[in-house]
């Protein structure tokens, strides 16, 4: 039965992006916990010939024509913006480059 | 009796004719939402100027000769997490409190073209992640049968809405159940079409493999109408079928005679009593008008609700990384972007929410990927592959909506897997995709309605909401809305079949 | 110090010159202002979804094509990480069943490199450092433009075949060209249309074991790239030679200092946390893509080469020639060369003033009519035009086109009539008689002064050969007496 320590919950919230308090962290630990005994159904299931169901419509290349369509009012992106500075979204101090 | 309680139909027909106005009938609708919002709290926001306007364009264009549509003038609501242009849609989260998208979504421009009026944006469960609309960050709505009671969620103002008769028709969206949920719980129509029948062009995310934007209804007529609206191939949307839309309305009366209906055994131990009746009492009644009824068991069904808790928050721990405080919505600061992130993020969405997010982000990192996201797919395999094994030998199934009818306030939320097992006897057609009717059918002991599930194999909608109404149709009376909450139950004259209802078990708050 | 070989693979972005982004109507369009480009899709706006690019499709395809791969069925996946400059917070791009794989790429000079795979993705937006010299750890915050975010790429991942910065440079000229044949970019590298990062190990040499690598990023040019491979193998010879470990990680090529950095400021761990992207449906590469695919591939760089070598006289009169076949292809002013020799020009000569004069004139030298190319050279060779004249008349006709003769003849270079080159020849002679008389009696190495004094009296409207040999004519004559 696998439960999660709160170094892993820890390690989860942070590749989430989520600032969790201790309190919370300790909480979430359980439930997650909780709810993965609560899947463990699905961990047991014998799938060695069953094919993964990514989605359920059998569908494929479904395709837009290379044609320009009209983009939004600049004004209108900006004014949804927490913060801008010359026509740009203004962001704090960026730690490290792109992966 | 106020057109506003008989079918959207003839209220679209009598708009039409100019029999009303739009604008009258829009007036009329929101002089009801005025007289009941306090008490239910169906709407984030109401969309007074916009309504007014859409009905003043719908009654221009009838004075000018032109036909404004089969939904000329007939007030709808929308779930808030169904982009408005110029209009806040904010899914009940603090993170997009104040955010006003600037485009609309496929199934609010169809709506518009064909002549309704979108009066407000109702409550929900933050994000559609609730089974009870009690993680709404802005309050929850109350069930208009009794207003200590949870309205079911995710699309719980929607339901209510419609139940409490403050318009004829809403929209919802159903990922596990978000509107068959509510529907069974507010004694309304609730639909969940066929993945990919619906475009989900301006459907706020949630798990995408599984949101279908649905109807709710008085009737099943009525939701049927709306559906056939909302539906059709949309190029915004590569997972919409390429179809054309549908027709629903015109087989409705077609009966049941000959089809064969399996009853599906494996939620009948799982549920209330009342709820299990409910859908046994549902096959007599479809055997009596003539269809062959057979109980069958279908134990993958039990899979779903264990593979849905892990689809589901995967998808949206990605579908939600979005709200991150740089492009719109809430922002917290911080000295740099990362903590400026988890900062809003953790500020941003609620309890519910951030726990969904933790568990996704689990099951899809590394070394657990395929034990837990892999298994899960599979298992989705596994349920499509019985469902269709049933649909070979049956039309359509019938089961029971919910484990229970609605409950207190309060009553679940200390315990997320409790409120989780709510969606057990849903959420086996999000996995598959297929189409699922409730309907409302009984009423519990409390004098609280419970609907009846009918479910349908890929497209199957036509027979699937034939069998509902087939059901509607020999349902006992009283079983549903419109109902007015106790408190201004006397104010308002009140039509339609559950006006004896109105009142009853109102304004106690029962549990809580 | 022991014996090292160098082993690089190369990652190369290459933004695909469609008309709109890989999933939605905006223009794909560089240098427009910023976040003007923009729509619910590519700012990753909530409810907005992604619909897959036709052309892109193709380009892609055309691509794999041309790269010998396996071009199979995909699906797209969702890269999952926080970066300011990724609307959605998730990139949409090809993981484990990419478009194309198992390819090969064979350079100038024989050698092949093979090709991982080459899949398609979305570009991110672009980010801009305020304070601290531009510079993203000292900035003081930074500016977001979204008008990239969206724009299809495709990601080319060699082999570990490259053995020599010098390869990595002539693989990306090769790969460049042949992306430029394909119609699926412009290879533009100054404005980041083709982006390269670098892998680069190091082993002992003749050990097939591959070392620890590092990948190395902003390598903005050839040159960048190859002083890159250098320095960063550099780097690890010598720590191994003090015996200590290379870590794997990411470093940062600075072209100012002239070496690379660690870019992690934090050990970090990625976890993408890759799945299904949900909002699209599989990609099946049928036989009527197959079909429009390779019918609209061009002939790609080394097939033209070949031709061009055929032209010459072949590969071993061809050999000295690589250099002005290389930028003739590069500019793909290959078919030009070959219409003109078929149209009666001398090759050699059409290729030496397509790679020079031609290639002056940039991307537009490609309008110029082989025909007008052709005649313009016959004039030359004839001795109608000069060379200095040929080069003055060739701008124009690539602007404006036209009969050679009667551009010539708008510039004044008529050609000079026998009359006026002797009495040109008379004044050379009496102004400097000293050196005429040396040429006289025989010292050949005056002549290029005098047949410079007469152009200059020409005013270059003499032609050089015809020049030396009035000079000789003349020297002949005063001898005969
Ligand atoms: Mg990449
Ligand atoms: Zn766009």
């Amino acid at each position: 039965m696998e439960r999660i320590s709160i170094d892993e919950a820890r390690h989860v919230a942070r590749l989430a992006r989520l600032d969790l308090a201790d309190g919370e962290l300790d909480k979430l630990t359980g439930e997650l916990s909780d709810l993965l005994e609560h899947v463990e159904a699905i961990r047991r299931l014998d799938t060695a010939e069953v094919p993964p169901t990514a989605h359920p419509l059998p569908l494929s290349n479904v395709f837009r024509p290379d044609e320009v369509r009209p983009s939004l009012e600049r004004a209108e992106v900006l004014a949804a913006a927490p913060a801008t500075e010359a026509d740009r979204f203004l962001v704090p101090r960026i730690l490290g480059e792109a992966p | 009796m106020s057109l506003l309680d008989g079918g959207v139909a003839e209220l679209a027909a009598a708009v039409r004719s100019r029999q009303v106005s739009a604008a009258e009938v829009l007036e009329e609708a929101l002089a009801r939402i005025e007289e009941a919002e306090t008490e239910l709290h169906c709407f984030n926001t109401v969309m007074l100027e916009a309504a007014r306007a859409q009905a003043e364009a719908v009654d221009g264009a009838i004075a000018a000769g032109r036909d404004p549509g089969q939904l000329a003038g007939v007030p709808v609501a929308l779930k808030d997490n169904m982009c408005t242009r110029g209009t806040p849609t904010t899914c009940s989260s603090k993170i997009l409190q104040n955010w006003v998208p600037p485009y609309d979504g496929t199934v609010v421009r169809r709506l518009a073209e064909a002549g309704a009026v979108a009066v407000g944006k109702t409550n929900l469960d933050e994000f559609a992640m609730g089974s009870s609309t009690e993680n709404s960050a802005f309050g929850p709505t109350r069930n208009p049968w009794d207003l200590g009671r949870v309205p079911g969620g995710s699309s719980g103002g929607s339901a209510a809405a419609v139940a409490a008769g403050l318009v004829p028709l809403s929209f919802g969206s159903d990922t596990g159940g978000s509107i068959r949920q509510p529907a069974s719980f507010c004694g309304v129509v609730g639909v969940k079409p066929t993945y990919g029948l619906v475009s989900r062009y301006g459907l706020v995310a949630f798990a995408s493999s599984l949101d279908q934007i649905g109807s709710f209804g008085a009737t099943v007529a009525d939701a049927a109408l709306a559906l056939e609206v909302a539906a059709g191939h949309d190029p915004l949307d590569s997972t919409s079928l390429d179809l054309p839309a549908p027709r629903l309305v015109e087989a409705l009366g077609e009966g049941v005679e000959g089809l064969r209906v399996g009853v599906v055994d494996d939620f009948l131990a799982e549920v209330a009593p009342s709820c299990s009746l409910a859908a046994v009492a549902a096959a007599e009644a479809l055997a009596a008008a003539g269809a062959s009824c057979e109980n069958v068991s279908i134990p993958e069904m039990l899979l779903g609700l264990p593979a849905y808790y892990i689809i589901a928050p995967a998808e949206a721990s990605s579908n939600l990384a979005r709200y991150d405080g740089v492009r719109y919505g809430l922002r917290v600061d911080g000295p740099d972007v990362e903590t400026m992130n988890a900062r809003t993020r953790a500020a941003g969405f609620g309890a519910e929410v951030r726990r969904r997010i933790m568990i996704g982000t689990y099951a899809l990192s590394a070394g657990y990927y395929d034990a837990y996201y892999g298994q899960a797919q599979r298992a989705r395999t596994i349920l499509i592959r019985a469902f269709d094994a049933a649909y070979e030998r049956f039309d359509v199934l019938v089961a029971p909506s919910t484990p229970s009818s609605a409950f207190a306030f309060g009553a679940k939320t200390e315990d997320p897997i409790e409120m989780y097992m709510s969606d057990l006897c849903t959420i086996p057609s999000n996995l598959s995709g297929h189409p699922a009717v409730s309907v409302p059918f009984a009423l519990d002991s409390d004098g609280l309605p419970v609907g009846v599930q009918v479910l349908a194999p890929a497209l199957g909608e036509p027979v699937m909401l034939r069998v509902a109404a087939a059901l509607e149709a020999v349902a006992p009376p009283g079983v549903r809305g419109p109902v007015r909450p106790a408190a201004s139950s006397s104010a308002v004259a009140t039509g339609g079949g559950g006006g004896g209802r109105a009142g009853e078990g109102g304004g106690e708050v029962a549990g809580g | 110090m022991a014996e090292y070989e160098t082993v690089v693979g190369l990652e190369v972005h290459c933004e695909l010159s469609t008309r709109t982004k890989l999933f939605c109507g905006c223009a794909n369009a560089f240098g427009a202002e910023p976040n003007t480009n923009v729509c619910p899709v590519c700012l990753g706006l909530p409810g907005s979804l992604p619909v897959l690019n036709e052309q892109a499709v193709e380009l892609a395809m055309r691509i794999g094509e041309a790269l010998h791969c396996e071009i199979r069925p995909s699906i797209f996946h969702r890269k999952n990480y926080f970066y300011p400059d990724m609307p959605k917070d998730y990139q949409i791009s090809q993981y484990d069943e990419p478009i194309n794989v198992d390819g090969l790429l064979e350079l100038p000079d024989g050698s092949r490199v093979g090709i991982v795979r080459a899949h398609m993705e979305e570009d991110t937006g672009k980010t801009t450092h305020v304070g601290g010299g531009g510079r993203i750890h000292e900035a003081g915050h930074s500016l977001v433009d979204y008008n990239r975010a969206g724009v299809p790429l495709v990601e080319i991942v060699s082999a570990p075949d490259i053995t020599s910065a010098a390869q990595a440079r002539a693989y990306v000229a090769e790969l460049r060209a042949i992306l430029v044949a394909t119609g699926a970019s412009d290879g533009r590298m100054e404005e980041g249309s083709l982006r390269v990062d670098a892998n680069v190990s190091i082993r002992r040499a003749g050990s097939d074991e591959l070392g620890t690598r590092c990948e190395v990023k902003n390598l903005n040019s050839l040159r960048s790239l190859g002083r890159a491979i250098e320095h960063e193998a550099d780097r690890q010879a010598s720590l191994v030679d003090s015996g200590e470990r290379v870590t794997q990680e990411t470093r940062h090529w600075d072209e100012n200092a002239s070496r690379t950095h660690s870019l992690r400021s934090k050990e970090e761990a990625y976890d993408y946390r890759y799945f299904p992207e949900p909002d699209l449906v599989p990609l099946v590469p049928d036989e009527a893509l197959r079909q429009r695919a390779s019918s609209a591939l061009g002939l790609m760089p080394a097939a033209r080469r070949a031709r061009l070598q055929a032209a010459l006289g072949g590969a071993e009169h061809a050999r000295a020639l690589m250099d002005q076949i290389g930028t003739v292809i590069e500019l793909s002013l290959d078919d030009l060369v070959l219409a003109a020799s078929a149209g009666g020009a001398d090759p050699k000569h059409a290729l030496n003033r397509a790679a020079n004069e031609l290639a002056s004139q940039g991307e537009r030298a490609r309008a110029l009519d082989p025909v007008s190319f052709a005649s313009l050279l016959a004039l030359e060779s004839s001795g109608t035009l000069s060379a200095t004249q040929v080069k003055a008349v060739l701008p124009e006709l690539v602007e404006h086109g036209g009969d050679p003769a009667e551009v010539a003849r708008r510039h004044g270079f008529e050609q000079l009539g026998t009359e006026e080159l002797e009495s040109a020849i008379d004044g050379v002679i009496s102004a400097s008689p000293t050196e005429w008389e040396r040429y006289v009696s025989g010292d050949a190495r005056i002549a290029g002064f005098l047949a410079g004094q007469v152009m200059k009296a020409t005013r270059g409207r003499a032609n050089g050969k015809v020049v030396a040999e009035a000079l000789a004519a003349r020297r002949a004559g005063v001898s005969a007496r």
